[in-house]
């Protein structure tokens, strides 16, 4: 049982990233969960920080600190660490790639 | 797997023609060119109806989306207990579906009275019929009010308010608070979990003491919950209860109400007499659900599969936000439905164009709520996919609730209203 479990985990570990990599659509579909708060392609309004047209790596990097406590917050410390760095990633290339609100 | 048709394949030979003699007649608008890729009917524009209308128009491009919703506007229940506290108005929680319009979406006020999913086709009261390809249905919730006795009558003739579905009943519950005696006692019942927005009645609670305390301070909020003990948020909102308003409010855990007459709540062991009595009911999913056939969760709720939205009782109908069965420790809310839309939204148009849908769907949750005007307290949770049991499950060190309330959330909470309205509705 425990044999097939960890080569079960193994197999899904190979197959995770060929299955990330075939879904062309999952930076856009992970970075839609941030919509509610940032707005729609991250044109937030309000209080809220803009994420569009926010390079990558600063958005990366912003996570990163929220993550590991560098950044106190109210609540990204808690939402970010339910992001992989692999998702995380993903999110920051779509928003670094959209228009910031006018 | 595939879901490709003969038709999709032609369609796609007749565009591929289309861009090689005339490639000029379709530059600058690629998301609109060629035939449409199918049809779909969303039931219901509240957060998660007019989210998926909003997003498979966006991300599908030519999909044709006809909205129907029974309200002439979207009211929002997040936000609406700072009207039933006196701190906002209705228009600061009324938008219109304008947006959606101006997308391109046909939005038809109505109601859908019946679901052909062999024809696949819904039809309108007063007559009236609309194919679909795929069919959204985000119906949100309906009462359960038979199973307290007078509970029904007392709502129909508005004696007693529910203020769970924002709108005229927001208007109803904060008519009798202003013209409530001062001295006078208001009583929230809360059913027993789950149902819609778990931190609300506690929430309104606040809201409604915070009422009190300036424009009738001999006045009482008593609070029936039919729970062991409150069910979101629980130190922080006791920490309110004492610090803001003590003496005010009183929180009377595993009160479950059996029955009304006017507005005296009777209980098991006893009876309270009310000035006010506002009876949030148990809870099911919107009728249409149940009417279609959907609802297959102990006899409530409606299952769906995680990755596509799709029911487990009805191939092709798409069901989301509070009538769905939840995953694990996901809540009822505007924002978890909002995030249901859009993997039903993506899944969707894959399917529509019989490719294969994502296999890694995220959803997560926020929820702010008010315990003074200004003060805020928040509760988050990130739901990521799992393939091996097929549902979403948090993430474990993720998510949790505000330290403390305080008046940045106070801020961040009428910013995120602002945002989910407008990434609703397009506005």
């Amino acid at each position: 049982m425990k044999r097939t479990g960890v080569a079960a985990a193994a197999a899904m570990a190979l197959l995770a990233p060929l299955a990330m990599a075939q879904d062309a659509h999952l930076a856009r579909n992970l970075a839609a969960t941030c919509a509610n708060c940032h707005g729609t392609d991250g044109a937030a309004r309000g209080d809220m920080k803009p994420l569009a047209g926010v390079a990558a790596d600063k958005i990366i990097a912003m996570i990163n600190d929220f993550k590991s406590g560098n950044t106190p917050a109210t609540i990204m410390h808690q939402i970010s660490k339910g992001y992989t760095d692999e998702q995380i990633r993903l999110v920051a290339g779509y928003f670094a790639a959209q228009q910031p609100r006018k | 797997m595939s879901f490709e048709s003969h038709s999709d394949l032609s369609r796609r030979r007749l565009l591929g023609a289309g861009i090689a003699l005339g490639g000029l007649a379709l530059a600058g608008c690629a998301t609109t060119a060629g035939p449409s890729i199918g049809r779909v009917v969303v039931v219901g524009g509240g957060f998660g109806g007019s989210t998926a209308a909003r997003y498979l128009k966006m991300w599908g491009g030519n999909v044709d989306v006809t909205l129907v919703e029974r309200n002439p506007d979207f009211v929002s229940c997040p936000i609406s207990n700072l009207v039933v506290g006196g701190h906002k108005q209705m228009a600061d929680i009324t938008r219109g579906y304008d947006g959606l319009k101006a997308l391109g979406i046909k939005v038809v006020q109505g109601e859908v009275t019946v679901i052909d999913a062999a024809a696949k086709k819904v039809r309108l009261a007063g007559g009236g019929e609309i194919a679909y390809d795929r069919l959204i249905v985000s119906p949100g919730i309906d009462f359960m009010t038979d199973t307290i006795g007078g509970l029904a009558s007392a709502l129909a003739t508005d004696q007693v308010a529910h203020g769970w579905k924002a709108g005229p009943q927001t208007v109803l519950l904060r008519k009798q608070l202003e013209a409530m005696r001062d001295g006078g006692v208001f009583a929230l019942s809360i059913p027993k979990v789950p149902y819609r927005c778990p931190p609300g009645p506690y929430e309104r609670a606040c809201m409604v003491a915070s009422y009190f305390k300036t424009a009738k301070p001999k006045s009482k909020v008593l609070v029936l919950d039919a729970n062991p003990e409150i069910q979101s948020k629980k130190a922080l909102f006791e920490k309110a209860f004492k610090d803001h308003y003590a003496g005010i409010i009183e929180y009377r855990s595993n009160n479950e109400l059996k029955e009304v007459q006017g507005t005296t709540a009777k209980l098991e062991f006893d009876d309270v007499k009310a000035d006010v009595l506002n009876v949030v009911p148990p809870q099911r999913a919107g009728d249409i659900a149940s009417r279609a056939g959907l609802v297959n969760m102990n006899n409530r709720w409606v299952g769906v599969n995680w990755l596509t939205m799709e029911s487990t009782a009805v191939p092709g109908i798409h069901v989301l936000g509070d009538a769905t069965f939840p995953a694990p420790a996901m809540p009822k809310s505007g924002h978890m439905a909002n995030q249901h839309a859009k993997v039903a939204a993506a899944a969707i148009i894959q399917l529509l164009k019989g490719e294969a849908v994502s296999a890694a769907p995220v959803v997560m949750n926020t929820c702010y709520s008010f315990v003074t005007a200004r003060d805020v307290v928040h509760v988050a949770s990130v739901h990521q996919y799992d393939a091996t049991d097929k549902t979403f499950k948090t993430v474990p060190g993720s998510g949790g609730v505000s330290a403390a309330a305080n008046q940045v959330e106070g801020r961040y909470a009428l910013s995120w209203a602002d945002n989910i309205w407008a990434d609703m509705l397009a506005l």
